[in-house]
């Protein structure tokens, strides 16, 4: 039965003055006995609405009462059926405004940590001997392009299926935003390594260094290269920048190019990396997404001695997880609300010296139902800065559409694919993840790549028959 | 994982790789580049792809030994493998056919002109290479140009082969001398001094220029924005808007101290790579 309990057990976090110099993970992770001790807390519901919050539907009272069991195999079981990166997701999935906001512990008391009784579960199983194993009994090949969440997960799926699967990656290594985005103190990328051993162990080949669009064409993937069927889950990589005077100054940078140095190029590692990172003593970082937050926590740890978020909003606008905010806090991050940077002001040289702000107030509501932004006259001042980076949002990548006829965006260059099928205006050219709905979600993403798997099959299926 | 199958050294700093890509030869167009990377841990840096040939499936780069990863590529041998090259990068050069395309190469720069001028005279073209240097010991592929090109001219500071003088005075001259040496368009590929030495040559009269930018880059595919140029007044992606733009629009007083960004930085993975291997082999 049920246990009675207000609070959610907490996740074990790392001392903040210890970790905001490492990039040791920050979550320490529940043990065995914070797992059942939370697990009890589940209601079990008769219409367990969480399930509806979660956007791949994760049974989640049956892996929690598998939890509660102790059955962990059983609950791992549970888990990857529906959601086939759930160590990442326990990592990263803004749980507060998805399952847990429909918790119904929540009318109440806190939510049931669904976000930390997942993530238990995957690391229990990350323990075990891989059970997975290549079963491929279909003859049509699919092509997958992009490496990232979206792919991934299609690509486990339609092995699953029994298709022998290829992913093109365009940079060196795996992951996609995973790999170059976001940073080893949050999720560390042997748990992205061992995901992606997993999907190899199924026969999911992955091809790296091919950028399709530049190496080969989306329509060569079909005629010289005899795929059957092509999923798109090329991400939105390209970074925004502000266009304020000033920003290319030496020292401003995207969040992309600072997180990609630090991620991908494994700068956070300066023993074995040869791509340098240049951080400043005092860092800037533009706009309070979770990438800023990734950004101005990674900046602390390369060595930054005051590291800002500047944000033309409030911390009610922000769109950053709760909990990235609460450790930004905790680690000392500064934040500057209601601040709108004007210019990047420099030195001789050409580096960033301060940058040029202007406090904000509150207006009415604007097109995003937030609250619009309105200039304070006369408040303008500077801010010094040695580094400023821009963490103001990405737009999928043109790469492949501009160099693929036939192939449908809207206007803010994300790819036309149907909603439940992810199929785009191509025939047999399905898509998913970022590259449709602009920057979003690992888990949306995820369950994108999922659906578009099923919608192969069928659409395989149909031809054949 | 791309194995090399044939290595020649040019200069002391500079070595040509014949290296087997087939994929990227079957699609590679001048003015495009390769992303490498020679060891775990390692950069990714941009390379111009010097030429290809689409049936034996090869792709050819020079590339001078400067930083901290050029010395590890330069390192390597035939039968080598480089541990990732990935293309092609950026745009192709884009010039309608038909007229006389002057080709201006200096440094390993001239390594490009290669595919450029073999492509544009085998459409029908007049071609010129121009190709510069301080002395002749350091011109490089100017026997492998000949054959390309309707006229190869060499220019060498010190006189010590062909015209004495700068590549862009000899531009001057041919521009000067009306059709039908004049060109009708002129791509600069080279050090960043001499491309603006070149736009600054033919913005006077008018003659449509492109300049190769090479740019400071991480991933090579528009995603970190590092590589941005400013181009008539807008930042640019050399890696995907470009890596070639018109030089008139091109401002080169921001690429060049933005190609500074991480001096002290280079300096330091230079000597530190040299003791790194020293430790390797010991």
């Amino acid at each position: 039965m049920p246990v009675k309990r207000a609070d959610k057990t907490p996740m074990p976090v790392r001392e903040a003055q210890a970790r905001a110099r490492d990039f040791i993970e920050v979550n320490e992770g529940y043990t065995q006995r914070h797992a059942s001790f939370e697990a009890e807390r589940c209601l079990r519901c008769q219409d367990p609405v969480c399930v509806g919050g979660c956007p791949v539907n994760v049974p989640i009272p049956d892996f929690i009462h598998a939890v509660a069991m102790g059955d962990m195999a059983g609950a791992a079981r549970i888990l990857r059926s529906a959601n086939p990166l759930p160590a990442i997701c326990g990592r990263v999935c803004p749980q507060e405004s998805q399952c847990e906001a429909e918790c119904s512990m929540t009318a109440r008391f806190t939510p049931v940590a669904i976000g930390h009784l997942e993530r238990f579960v995957a690391d229990w199983e990350r323990t075990q001997p891989p059970a997975a194993k290549a079963e491929i009994t279909r003859k049509e090949r699919i092509a997958i392009i992009g490496a990232g969440p979206s792919g991934l997960v299609c690509a486990g799926a339609l092995a699953r299926l029994g298709y022998p699967v290829t992913i093109y990656e365009a940079l060196h290594a795996a992951g996609g935003v995973l790999r170059y985005g976001i940073p080893e103190f949050r999720l560390p990328k042997e748990v992205l390594d061992w995901e992606i051993g997993l999907l190899k162990a199924m026969g999911v080949e992955i091809v790296c260094n091919v950028i399709i669009g530049k190496t080969l064409t989306l329509d060569e993937l079909f005629g010289k290269m005899g795929f059957s069927a092509v999923f798109i889950g090329t991400g939105a990589g390209l970074p925004q920048f502000l266009g304020i005077p000033g920003e290319n100054l030496n020292g401003v940078m995207s969040a992309n190019e600072f997180l990609t140095r630090v991620n991908l190029m494994g700068g956070y590692d300066p023993e074995k990396a040869d791509t340098p990172v240049h951080v400043g003593k005092r860092v800037a970082v533009i706009g309070a997404g979770n990438t800023a937050m990734d950004a101005v926590r990674t900046s602390m740890r390369m060595g930054a001695e005051k590291a800002m978020v500047v944000y033309r909003r409030s911390d009610r606008e922000m769109s950053a997880r709760v909990e990235e905010y609460h450790h930004a806090m905790e680690e000392g991050v500064e934040f500057h609300w209601l601040t709108n940077p004007l210019e990047v002001q420099g030195n001789a040289e050409g580096w960033a010296t301060g940058l040029k702000c202007q406090k904000m107030k509150l207006g009415e509501p604007d097109a995003s139902g937030r609250a619009r932004p309105v200039p304070i006259p006369d408040s303008e001042f500077v801010l010094p800065v040695d580094n400023v980076i821009l963490a103001i949002g990405t737009t999928p990548n043109p790469l492949l559409t501009r160099t693929t006829s036939g192939l449908l965006t809207n206007k803010k260059g994300c790819l036309v694919a149907d909603e439940k099928t992810g199929l785009t205006s191509k025939a047999l050219v399905f898509a998913g993840g970022d590259a449709v709905t602009g920057a979003a979600t690992v888990i949306l993403a995820a369950g994108a790549g999922k659906r578009a798997a099923q919608a192969i099959h069928e659409a395989l299926e149909a031809r054949g028959a | 994982m791309a194995r090399i199958i044939e290595t020649r050294q040019l200069t002391a700093v500079t070595k040509y790789f014949r290296i087997d890509a087939p994929l990227i030869a079957a699609s590679a167009r001048p003015g495009q580049f390769v992303m490498l990377r020679v060891r775990e841990g390692g950069e990714r840096i941009p390379i111009t792809i010097a030429d290809y040939d689409r049936e034996l499936g090869t792709i050819t780069i020079v590339v001078q030994a400067v930083g901290a990863t050029t010395q590890r590529v330069c390192a390597l041998k035939t039968g080598d493998e480089i541990l990732d090259v990935a293309g092609p990068m950026g745009g192709h050069i884009d010039i309608a056919p038909g007229g006389h395309v002057c080709g201006v190469g200096g440094g390993f720069g001239s390594a490009a002109l290669l595919c450029l001028m073999r492509e544009f005279t085998a459409r029908g073209d007049t071609t010129t290479a121009i190709l510069g240097a301080r002395n002749k010991d350091l011109l490089i592929l100017a026997d492998e140009l000949r054959p390309l090109c309707t006229h190869l001219e060499i220019c060498t500071d010190d006189g010590s082969a062909g015209f004495k003088g700068f590549v862009t005075q000899r531009l001057a001259q041919l521009i000067e001398a009306g059709p039908p040496r004049r060109p009708d368009s002129v791509v600069a590929i080279g050090p960043m001094a001499m491309m603006r030495a070149v736009a600054e040559t033919t913005r006077g009269p008018k003659v449509k220029t492109l300049v190769s930018m090479d740019p400071l880059m991480v991933d090579g595919t528009g995603m970190c924005g590092g590589c941005r140029v400013t181009v008539g007044g807008k930042a640019q992606f050399a890696c995907v808007d470009g890596p070639c733009f018109d030089a008139h629009e091109v401002d080169f007083d921001v690429a060049m101290r933005r190609n500074k960004a991480y001096v002290q930085e280079e300096k330091r993975a230079v000597d530190r790579a040299a003791c790194m291997d020293r430790r390797e082999t010991a």
